[in-house]
């Protein structure tokens, strides 16, 4: 069995493939997610493309078939300015989730593994959770000035220490397992454990966790964005959206409602899917899978 | 006699507690002569595996710390070597096994690269090179089909099977020493001859001695040329195995011999040794198994009792040696 199934997928990996479409949470979540990213692709065949054009004429146009999300107080497409500006949210999203792996994966692995800079470095991030996340992003956008980038750094810095505190507590029980102290037996170096064995064994809680700051990224995002301090308004994001379509909101419920479903939606997705994989990918399944 | 290959001397190793320093290991001295095969015994706690640790230098530091003592082999104290030295022996001069072949391998590695990782850290193969080498370990361990099982995951092995695959990882550069820690507690009987059997024939072919600790006095009697009793960190008696089986001579020798049944005499209620081990953080000046022992007298609450030689390779530190001669086995 071992020799063909290295043909395409090994035959753990298969195993979980098969108990991910099993999971009814993941595959619900997976499904949300696809749709999302695949219409916000897709946004220049779906829509006019030109999210930004004007058109006085045809302001507060209700949902409808020529508007399938109606039109906002200057005549815009809302349905092209949602589909362009989840690019730019799940952009943001995106940039946040790969700084919470690279420096979420060096910091809790640093901390976890050499017990010298654990007590600063968790200190550190235990002085940065103390604030309230959101406020915390916004202090650090407010500081920088408002751009997307800006965004970025700013919730990067506010999930990095939740992602290195997670990866840290697997690090933690990782190095004293048996193959471990194995491999310093056989002469490797503290470099070689920490990345050949300590940190591709902590990957599971770490994927889950990457899965719940995109979500959470999604959604500060627009909370930023909303404030006046994520990106500027030309390319509208999600959160824009929502600021924009405010002060209409008795009129037009339409320009509010509409991009806060699809942050809906996208976080619901997200959280799904990241239910989704703990499940499958917790510990206590995988010792009854050896 | 000729140099041995490893000599421990004093080694003494603490570890800092609550309670103030454990001393795990007090003043400890034995030898691995090349080629030889040595049986460690002693029960939980006497030090045996914080010997072994501390002369590679696998303690964790803090808490452990060792404090005196030398560890000369192949000409080099081990114990003063810089930690990238002392790397570079381990796993290539000194192999190690370990007691939980389930859970000594990784669980996310195919079982050809965990075996070709220590040729590839000390030997600086290629992959090729390495994975060829690999089927030729896997060979000699006796694992069937050797290049098909390259491919597999630990999961895939039974524990006898990893074991095997754990021998080989620490065969892969041709040790003279493997330090083997309890290799057969976690396996079947079966399978623990089987894998003795199996070390004992590798020995003979590549002449590597081995140093074997083990609570288990059968596997002493079948396996090792010369025996090293610890009791609470420190040794107890050292002779050749079929002395220590005959004629011991530190009462707590033969009250491990006691405990230990027998074929032959199934009749025979096994005698166990009253109290139990002392605390490694209290200190007393004396013999630390006089509490539980039945010669003692005074003088062993007193002094620490110095190794005294009774028979060529054979010492038990005890004042009592005279006494104990006569005392065993009513």
């Amino acid at each position: 069995m071992a020799t063909a199934s290295g043909l395409f997928l090994s035959e753990q990996n298969r195993f979980l493939v098969r108990r991910l479409l099993r999971n009814r949470a993941f595959v619900v979540g997976a499904t949300l997610v696809a749709i999302v990213l695949l219409a916000i692709l897709l946004a220049p065949v779906l829509t006019n493309g030109e999210p930004n054009r004007l058109a006085i004429r045809m302001r507060f146009r209700p949902p409808s078939g020529d508007f399938p999300f109606g039109t906002d107080n200057l005549g815009r497409d809302m349905f092209a300015r949602v589909l362009y500006g989840g690019r730019l949210s799940l952009e943001i999203g995106l940039w946040v989730v790969v700084l919470n792996a690279v420096f979420g994966i060096l910091l809790g692995a640093l901390a976890g593994y050499f017990q010298r800079l654990d007590g600063p470095l968790m200190r550190l991030a235990d002085a940065l959770m103390a604030f309230p996340s959101v406020l915390l992003a916004i202090g650090i956008a407010a500081a920088l000035g408002a751009s997307a980038t800006t965004a970025v750094i700013a919730l990067a810095v506010v999930y990095i220490p939740r992602t290195a505190r997670i990866l840290r507590a697997s690090v933690l029980v990782v190095r004293e397992l048996d193959y471990v102290h194995a491999s310093r037996a056989a002469g490797a170096n503290d470099w070689h454990i920490l990345f050949r064995h300590v940190l591709p064994n902590c990957m599971a809680p770490l994927l889950v966790q990457l899965s719940f700051v995109f979500a959470y990224a999604v959604l500060s995002e627009a909370v930023l964005s909303f404030l006046g301090l994520g990106a500027p308004p030309t390319v509208p994001s999600w959160g824009i959206l929502i600021a924009e379509g405010r002060s209409y909101i008795r009129e037009a419920w339409w320009l509010t409602v509409l991009p806060g479903t699809a942050i809906a939606i996208t976080v619901l997705g997200l959280n799904l899917l990241g239910d989704g994989l703990r499940d499958v990918l917790d510990p206590r399944m995988k010792i009854e899978q050896s | 006699m000729a140099e041995p290959l490893l000599s421990v001397r004093n080694l003494t190793t603490e570890f800092a507690t609550e309670r103030g320093p454990a001393l795990a290991v007090d003043n400890v001295d034995f030898d691995v002569g090349s080629g030889e095969v040595v049986g460690m015994i002693g029960e939980s706690g006497s030090g045996k595996s914080v010997s072994a640790l501390s002369i590679l230098g696998l303690l964790p530091t803090p808490p452990a710390r060792v404090r005196a003592g030398t560890a000369f082999f192949e000409g080099q104290d081990l114990l003063r070597l810089r930690a990238s030295e002392l790397r570079r022996i381990r796993g290539r001069r000194i192999g190690m096994i370990f007691q939980e072949p389930m859970t000594s391998l990784n669980p996310v590695f195919q079982i050809g690269d965990q075996i070709g990782e220590t040729l590839r850290v000390h030997e600086k193969l290629g992959r090729e090179a390495a994975r060829r080498r690999a089927v030729e370990l896997l060979d000699r361990v006796g694992i069937p089909s050797a290049a098909k099982r390259l491919d597999d995951y630990p999961h895939h092995l039974s524990g006898g099977m990893r074991q095997r695959v754990m021998i080989a990882i620490a065969l892969a550069c041709n040790p003279r020493l493997l330090i083997a820690d309890e290799p057969t507690t976690a396996l079947d009987v079966t399978v623990q001859a089987q894998i003795l059997e199996l070390l004992r024939a590798l020995q003979r072919d590549s002449g590597m001695a081995i140093l074997m600790i083990t609570h288990n006095m059968g596997v002493i009697a079948e396996f090792a040329d010369r025996v090293v009793v610890m009791y609470a960190g420190r040794v107890a008696e050292t002779a050749p195995v079929e002395r220590l089986f005959d004629h011991p001579r530190h009462p707590y020798s033969q009250g491990l011999l006691d405990a230990t049944p027998v074929l032959e005499r199934v009749e025979r209620r096994l005698r166990t040794i009253p109290g139990s081990l002392p605390t490694p953080t209290g200190i007393d000046p004396g013999c630390r198994f006089a509490p539980r022992c039945e010669l003692a007298q005074d003088e062993c609450s007193r002094a620490r009792p110095v190794p005294v030689a009774i028979a060529p390779g054979h010492a038990a530190a005890c004042f009592r040696t005279d006494a104990s001669a006569q005392w065993r086995l009513a």
